[in-house]
């Protein structure tokens, strides 16, 4: 059989460049720790019961479950700019 | 990852472990590759408090350790350099595939999942060539981008690009400038949605004719060679422009979606049908030719004809058989779309559709109950959008409309062998005129 020459049927991707994660924390004890229900499913039970595990094992983290203001596909600056204001780290749930 | 980026907050996000590849593909990416990332057992959907402690109490089932110790460690482990990733990594996709045999090649392309499975026309440097001929475009002129999931990135394709995907599904060249429009909506045929999607495409306009279309007998199914491979060059042209479908990785339909093999593509019966043509519709006149595409393909609900004594009736039941979030496109065979007209008055299309949207009813609590309304529509009324936060307002037993007027669309198909007509649930984009792709 002869060689033959083709197409690659593959789009073009983007370059990507990489982005800087937040500083990480010394430790949790008194901060505060924004539970972000992405209202996905029952997300919102299963951060509950999160929240309750830190009430019991690490009982001087404060935690706010707190739901985001719109569907997960949309940006929520509104609640980012409050966990930022008023928290120290955030646990997003949950993804799929 | 806008928390941790914009706005300087240590983050986890904690998924369900059948994600585990896309999110951390998804992560790397965007940039953040070490982005921290728990994982709980699937599903989280309907278990019960005590179910989902236990997942917060047991092992992450990627990794084996405690999920709370991952999701802590995750908030105040100090990144190493190595979690960074590269500084910059830029994935350049060759013109050419390096040259082998016919045999070898054709198994390179299903390895690397460039097919939907099915045997396709390798797309020689010759074959490629035919194909742009049918159109003015330069050969390396962006058509449009697309991504199989909105946290994904836009991959960008060419007019070359899109006639290689064309070869491959064994269109015919003179089909190229309808192919080119669908290319150019920019909306995917293969979404990666895990409610397992496919798309679908409706054409308009003298290009019926002049390439052949079927809009009669046996037009959705696999009888017509341009309905079949345009739909098929459809789904190609997207699974690879978008850089990938992938199960488990770039694709999560949990079903996955017989639709998806020609993106249910068709023309439409203008001739036989007693309303405006679909194009129309939307803005372009009638010796324009055109695509119109759907997305979120899922659902379908047929019957035969409209009864004369209880055709609300039945139209109601059937609207009430599809899911409130994939709003309905009624494909009506022409006797049926008479039937519309006889029994109901419909003269014009947009009596048709009003009535749909008031007749399709459902009790606002049982509407609310829905578990994707619960997941995309509930968020929108809470944040006040329309019409949703005053449905949100009804009683629970006080009915109201399954969905907003706009969603819902009347398009007319089919040879008149029967009255038969079916309700596909899925969601109208966008038209594109194909004359501006010659």
């Amino acid at each position: 059989m002869s060689a033959l020459t083709v197409l690659n049927p593959v789009g073009f991707p983007p370059k990507v460049s990489r982005q800087t994660p937040a500083p990480r924390l010394d430790g949790l004890d008194g901060k505060t720790v924004y539970l972000v229900d992405c209202r996905f499913d029952d997300s919102d039970i299963f951060l509950s019961q999160m929240q309750a595990w830190f009430a019991q094992h690490l009982p001087r983290v404060q935690t706010v479950v707190k739901r985001i203001s719109n569907v997960y596909l949309h940006d929520d600056p509104t609640t980012w700019e409050e966990i930022k204001a008023r928290g120290s780290a955030a646990i997003l749930g949950v993804g799929h | 990852m806008t928390l941790e980026t914009r706005y300087g907050v240590p983050t986890v996000a904690v998924h369900t472990d059948k994600f585990d590849r896309v999110v951390r593909s998804v992560a790397q990416v965007n940039g953040m590759p070490g982005l921290r990332q728990v994982f709980v057992p699937q599903p989280i959907m309907g278990k019960t408090p005590a179910e989902l402690r236990a997942y917060v109490d047991g092992a992450d089932p990627i990794t084996g350790r405690p999920v709370m110790q991952e999701v802590i460690e995750g908030l105040t482990r100090p990144f190493e350099a190595d979690e960074l990733g590269p500084t910059e990594f830029d994935r350049s996709t060759p013109r050419l595939v390096p040259a082998d045999t016919e045999d070898n090649l054709h198994r390179l392309f299903v390895e690397n999942r460039w097919t939907d499975m099915l045997p396709i026309v390798l797309p020689t440097e010759a074959r490629v060539a035919e194909m742009l001929r049918h159109t003015k475009r330069q050969p390396d002129e962006i058509v449009g981008r697309m991504r199989s999931t909105h946290f994904r990135e836009h991959w960008a394709y060419s007019v070359e690009k899109v006639a290689a995907n064309a070869v491959m599904a064994g269109a015919r060249p003179e089909y190229f400038p309808v192919i080119l429009a669908l290319a150019a909506t920019g909306v995917t045929a293969r979404g990666s949605s895990s409610s397992a999607v496919a798309g679908m495409a409706v054409v308009n306009g003298p290009v019926r004719h002049e390439l052949g279309m079927n809009a009669g007998t046996g037009a959705m199914g696999p009888y017509n060679h341009a309905n079949a491979t345009i739909g098929r060059a459809y789904g190609l042209l997207s699974q690879n422009g978008q850089g990938g479908s992938v199960p488990g990785l770039s694709y999560m339909g949990n079903q996955g979606n017989s639709y998806a093999y020609n993106s249910v593509t068709f023309a439409e019966n203008e001739e036989r049908s007693p309303w405006e043509p679909f194009h129309v519709q939307h803005g372009l006149r009638p010796g324009d030719s055109a695509v119109s595409v759907f997305s979120s393909v899922r659902s379908t609900a047929f019957t035969l004809g409209l009864r004369e004594k209880h055709w609300r009736e039945h139209v109601r039941n059937l609207l009430r058989g599809i899911d409130p979030n994939g709003p309905p496109t009624l494909l009506l065979d022409p006797i049926a779309a008479r039937q519309f007209v006889d029994r109901g008055g419909f003269t014009k299309k947009d009596a048709l559709l009003d009535w749909l949207h008031d007749n399709a009813l459902m009790p606002a609590g049982e509407y609310w109950d829905y578990q994707l309304v619960q997941n995309y529509i509930y968020p929108r009324a809470t944040f006040g959008e329309e019409p949703w936060a005053t449905k949100l307002k009804a009683a629970p037993d006080a009915l109201i409309p399954m969905f907003r007027r706009e969603d819902i669309h009347v398009v007319v198909v089919g040879g008149e062998t029967n009255g038969y007509w079916r309700i596909m649930g899925c969601n109208y984009q966008k038209t594109v005129a194909v004359d501006d792709w010659r």
